[in-house]
This record gives C-alpha cells, sequence and structure tokens, in this order.
C-alpha cells in the first residue's frame, strides 16, 4: 500500500498537567474516510487540532504526506492542503455566505478558477446558492454546517479535517451533512472525521478508531466496529 | 488604480480650495473646530482599522498620537531646556525649520508611531478582548510617563511653541488620505482577512490567514495615522503635554467608534464629527439656559440615550452608499 497522507506517530499532548492525549498513533491512507468516535473529552478534537498546529505534541511526530508537520503553523499547512472544518461551525456570522467562500479561498494563489470552484460549491450546495447574499449568522444550523463544510472546500483540501459535523443538528439534516461527507469524499477529498454520534459516523466511513481518555481503544475498518460488541455497547446503544 | 489617484488630487485640491475661503470668510472658531473634526476622523478612521475591521480592542491610540506629536516637534520646534552640566539653557535649533518640513516631520512622526505599533503589538495581539484592552491602556501611560520624565522635551510642564503649521488643508489632505486607503484596505482581501479575523480568529487561522501577522499590520497601519493625527494636533494647539494624550483621549476615540458603529467607517467619521462639535454646538445650550455646565450633562445624555436606543452605533456596521441611500428613500422597495 502507499505511503499513508497523514501518520501520527506516538503523539502526547498537554493541557498543562493535564495530559489529554497519551501515545496516539494513527494513519489516514489517500481516498479515505476515516472516523474518530469516543466520549465527550476523550480528546477526538484535541487530535485534531494537534494535526493541524493548533496543539503541539510533545513527543512523535505529526506526518502529512511523507512530510513532518509538527511545528508548521496552521495557516501554513492550508496551502499544502490540509484543511479543517472547526467545531461549532465556526463560520464569520457577519459576512455573506459568498464573502464567507471567498475568505475560503484567501490561502489560494490560482485566482481565475476560483470563480469556477464557487459555482461548483454552489451546485453541490443549492441551498447556499439561494442564501449568497444573506449573512452567514443568518443561515439554520444546517445551512451553517455545510457554509463551513463549502467554506473548507474553497481552499482546495487534499485531506479534510472535519470536527463534530453532526454537533446539535436535527437527525434528517444530519443525513444530508453526511450525504455531503460521502459526495465530498468521491469528488477525491481525503478526510478525517471527529464524531459523537458513532452511528452514522461509522455508517459513513472506510475505518475508524475509537478513542478512550486520550488513548486508542480499538480500531478496525468500520464494518467490522459497527458489530464489536464493545463498541455496541458503549457508542450505539445496544446491549 | 489610477481613478484612486484622480479622486485623491481632486480632494486635494477641494480641500485647497476649502482652506483659502475658511480663512477668508469664516470665524477663526468654527475653523479651528473644523480642524478638530478632522483630526478626531483620522483617528477614529484609523483605530476602526484596528478595533472595527479586526475586532481588537485597543486603547493606546493617545499613546501613538503622543509620540506623533513629540517626533514631529523635534523636527520642527526649537526645543529649550537647562542643561545641568553646563548650568545654563541651551536651545536646540530645529532640524526642519521651514514649512516645508511640516510633512516629513509629520510622517516620521507616523513612522516612529508604527514602529511602536510593531514593538507593542507583536507581543499584545497574542491576547485577546479585555486583556489586550488593558496591556495597550499600559502602553499609553508608559508613554505619557516617560514624555513626563523627560525633560529636554518639557517633562510634565509640556513642549511649548510649535509653529502653527496644521491647517485646513494639510489636516483634510490626510482625512482624504486616510478614508481612501482605509476605503481601498477594507474591500481587499487584506480587509476582508481582518474582518474574518474578528469574526472567528480560529476559523480565519484553519482558513489559511495568517491571523498574527494580520493583526499587527492593522495595528501598525493604526498607529501610523495616529502619529500623524498627533503631529497635526500638536502643530494646530501649539503646545503639547503629556496630558494632552492621556488615556481618556484614547477612551474619547474608542467612544466615537462605539457611536458611529464599530466596524463601519462612514460610522467612525461622523462619530468624529459628533463628538468634537457636539460638546462646542452644546455651548449655546448652556448661554441660553443660563446654567453653566450643563453641556457636559446634556453631552453624556445623547450618548447615554443613543446607546441605549441604538446600541449598535450610528451606522451599525453599514457604510454610507447609493444603495444605502436609495434604500431609505420613500416609496422605494429595497434591494434584494
Amino acid at each position: 500500500m502507499a505511503e499513508p497522507i497523514l501518520e501520527l506517530n506516538d503523539i502526547n499532548v498537554y493541557y498543562g498537567a493535564i495530559h489529554a492525549l497519551k501515545n496516539i498513533s494513527l494513519s489516514v491512507n489517500e481516498g479515505e474516510v476515516v472516523t474518530l468516535i469516543g466520549a465527550n473529552g476523550a480528546g477526538k478534537t484535541t487530535t485534531l487540532a494537534t494535526v493541524c498546529g493548533l496543539m503541539r505534541s510533545r513527543t512523535g511526530a505529526v506526518k502529512y504526506r511523507g512530510k513532518d508537520i509538527g511545528s508548521a503553523p496552521t495557516h501554513g499547512l492550508v496551502k499544502e492542503g490540509l484543511v479543517m472544518a472547526p467545531e461549532g461551525r465556526g463560520i464569520f456570522p457577519n459576512l455573506s455566505v459568498e464573502e464567507n467562500l471567498r475568505i475560503g479561498a484567501y490561502a489560494r494563489t490560482d485566482k481565475s478558477d476560483i470563480e469556477a470552484d464557487l459555482k461548483h460549491k454552489f451546485e453541490i450546495f443549492p441551498r447556499l446558492h439561494e442564501r449568497r447574499r444573506q449573512k452567514g449568522g443568518t443561515l439554520s444550523g444546517g445551512e451553517q454546517q455545510m457554509l463551513a463544510i463549502a467554506r473548507s472546500l474553497m481552499s482546495q483540501p487534499k485531506l479534510l479535517l472535519l470536527d463534530e459535523p453532526s454537533l446539535g443538528l436535527a437527525p434528517l439534516i444530519v443525513q444530508t451533512i453526511f450525504q455531503t461527507v460521502d459526495q465530498v469524499n468521491r469528488e477525491g477529498v481525503t478526510i478525517l472525521l471527529v464524531e459523537q454520534n458513532a452511528r452514522i459516523a461509522l455508517k459513513h466511513s472506510h475505518r475508524a478508531y475509537v478513542i478512550e481518555s486520550g488513548e486508542i481503544g480499538i480500531e478496525g475498518t468500520s464494518a467490522e466496529l459497527l458489530d464489536d460488541p464493545r463498541v455496541k455497547a458503549a457508542y450505539l446503544g445496544e446491549a | 488604480m489610477a481613478r484612486l489617484l484622480g479622486i485623491l488630487v481632486a480632494a486635494i485640491a477641494v480641500t485647497f480650495g476649502a482652506n483659502w475661503l475658511l480663512d477668508s470668510f469664516v470665524d477663526e472658531y468654527v475653523v479651528r473646530i473644523i480642524n478638530l473634526c478632522g483630526i478626531s476622523i483620522i483617528l477614529a478612521v484609523s483605530l476602526n482599522v484596528i478595533n472595527g475591521l479586526c475586532g481588537q480592542f485597543s486603547l493606546g491610540h493617545a499613546g501613538f498620537m503622543a509620540i506623533g506629536a513629540y517626533v514631529s516637534a523635534y523636527f520642527t520646534t526649537t526645543l529649550r531646556y537647562f542643561d545641568e552640566a553646563a548650568t545654563k539653557y541651551v536651545a536646540i535649533e530645529p532640524m526642519f525649520a521651514s514649512e516645508w518640513g511640516f510633512v516629513p516631520a509629520l510622517l516620521a512622526g507616523g513612522l516612529v508611531a508604527a514602529a511602536a505599533g510593531a514593538v507593542v503589538g507583536i507581543p499584545t495581539l497574542r491576547l485577546k478582548g479585555d486583556y489586550l484592552a488593558i496591556a495597550t491602556l499600559g502602553f499609553g501611560e508608559i508613554v505619557t510617563i516617560m514624555i513626563t520624565n523627560f525633560e529636554k522635551v518639557g517633562g510634565a510642564n509640556g513642549l511649548p511653541g510649535l509653529p502653527p503649521y496644521s491647517n485646513t488643508f494639510w489636516i483634510f489632505s490626510f482625512v482624504v488620505l486616510v478614508i481612501m486607503l482605509s476605503w481601498t484596505l477594507q474591500r481587499s482581501t487584506f480587509g476582508r482577512a481582518l474582518i474574518a479575523i474578528r469574526e472567528n480568529e480560529l476559523a480565519a487561522e484553519v482558513m489559511g490567514i495568517p491571523a498574527s501577522r494580520l493583526k499587527v499590520m492593522a495595528f501598525i497601519y493604526g498607529a501610523f495615522f495616529a502619529g500623524v493625527a498627533g503631529g497635526l494636533l500638536g502643530h494646530l494647539l501649539q503646545t503639547i503635554s503629556p496630558a494632552t494624550f492621556n488615556f481618556m483621549k484614547s477612551i474619547e476615540v474608542v467612544v466615537m467608534l462605539v457611536l458611529g458603529g464599530l466596524g463601519s467607517m462612514t460610522g467612525a467619521v461622523v462619530g468624529a464629527i459628533v463628538l468634537t462639535a457636539l460638546p462646542e454646538a452644546l455651548r449655546d445650550v448652556e448661554s441660553g439656559l443660563g446654567l453653566p455646565g450643563i453641556r457636559m450633562v446634556v453631552y453624556s445624555l445623547v450618548l447615554i440615550l443613543l446607546m441605549i436606543f441604538r446600541p449598535q452605533g450610528i451606522f451599525g456596521q453599514k457604510e454610507l452608499s447609493l444603495k444605502l441611500l436609495a434604500r431609505l428613500l420613500p416609496g422605494k422597495k429595497g434591494d434584494k
């Protein structure tokens, strides 16, 4: 198999005295959707923050496309195609939908292709097209999540980090969001997904890791994990 | 770009004409207030880039003004002070003894203020909200205390004898310049990135915007024009002292922004004019009522009422534009 697009080796992250991530190692291969599931405070978001340079690991290495990015600045990684869609949607509420999307293209240098790309994003997300002049903050929760994903896509990621895309959304909207995730993946974007909603995350991913109190507990293909009795008991609410 | 340059030249020509008209036909007191309004506009519009666009709450504007005022005065004014070693008064002649030196002196003041902005901004812009406000407030205090203890520029007594180079022409040339630059900046990629930082710094960072660097750049930009405004004010008042640039001055500029609408350049201009002219306009009320001192009560009352009934400021985040005017016209439907 080819070299993974993202590789975490023996990562240890601390918040002051709190040991948040303990010897985390994981890998994401090109073209995959990999999900990290786990309870509140297990370290899922911290893992993503470490990947995109918002947190630093004391040990080990974060390798992206074969290069150690352990000390690269977040905004620099965007140019390399490693982009995060932050938790809680994180859109710019006082900018219009279109402006939000254009800011997504901030790090790009191919200004001529941006227009075409914007059009393409509006095709994938027709709701955003309808509301392109509206302020981001006036959108519904689901639409804001769509906008956050579309905005990340504007920076042409090779690897997209999605932090809790289902957070606070109605089940029906969650379905739509995950259909979008599938579509984005089909268009060639590798995705590392962090989710509390284990069932839907496992259904829409290839492989999965379960994080428990800062450590990787179980790992395997998503189909295996859906059948795993431990996962069933702890995360899927089945006896 | 060429069009902008054309507008700039035209606008400066207009200020030149206006300067002549005001000098010839209008009461000196009124001209003075117009000039002070101009300086306030420079301060408010430049602070709007830091506080309004970029969302970094700075209370250090008076500090940058002080630096600009004193540095520009250094180039244009004879410094007289008591030399302890020689036990006699000495005088240092200014480097630029003619009015031609005024603009270079102003620019020098602006540049030193901008450099100070970089020095202060790089460490403090890691702070957020209240913490940044307090750090910048501290910076302003440091500047005034240093000047107070610097005898060569008059210390606490202030520095008298600045040549009266500031006039409507120079002040409003800089007003035009700062408005046009800020307008262009606001609509550029840089400006949008600043707004993105204001709206959500984390999201801006993960979109590839180098937030720290841009914040420092906004800070330097604001500090430069604060320095220029300080120089203009110094050469208008002709005497500067550390007390002119105490933290109340910084707060005054912040109030201008909040009153006009934080983030709106039109708001900054309107807020600057209102806050500068209102206390003067209320003098008539005071003499009419026969109640000395009542004007400051009315002034405060106006501010309180405005904040109760229009907390987003006069303009909110909107700009004055033809579109907005069209929407305000009665009988017409707003654009969709």
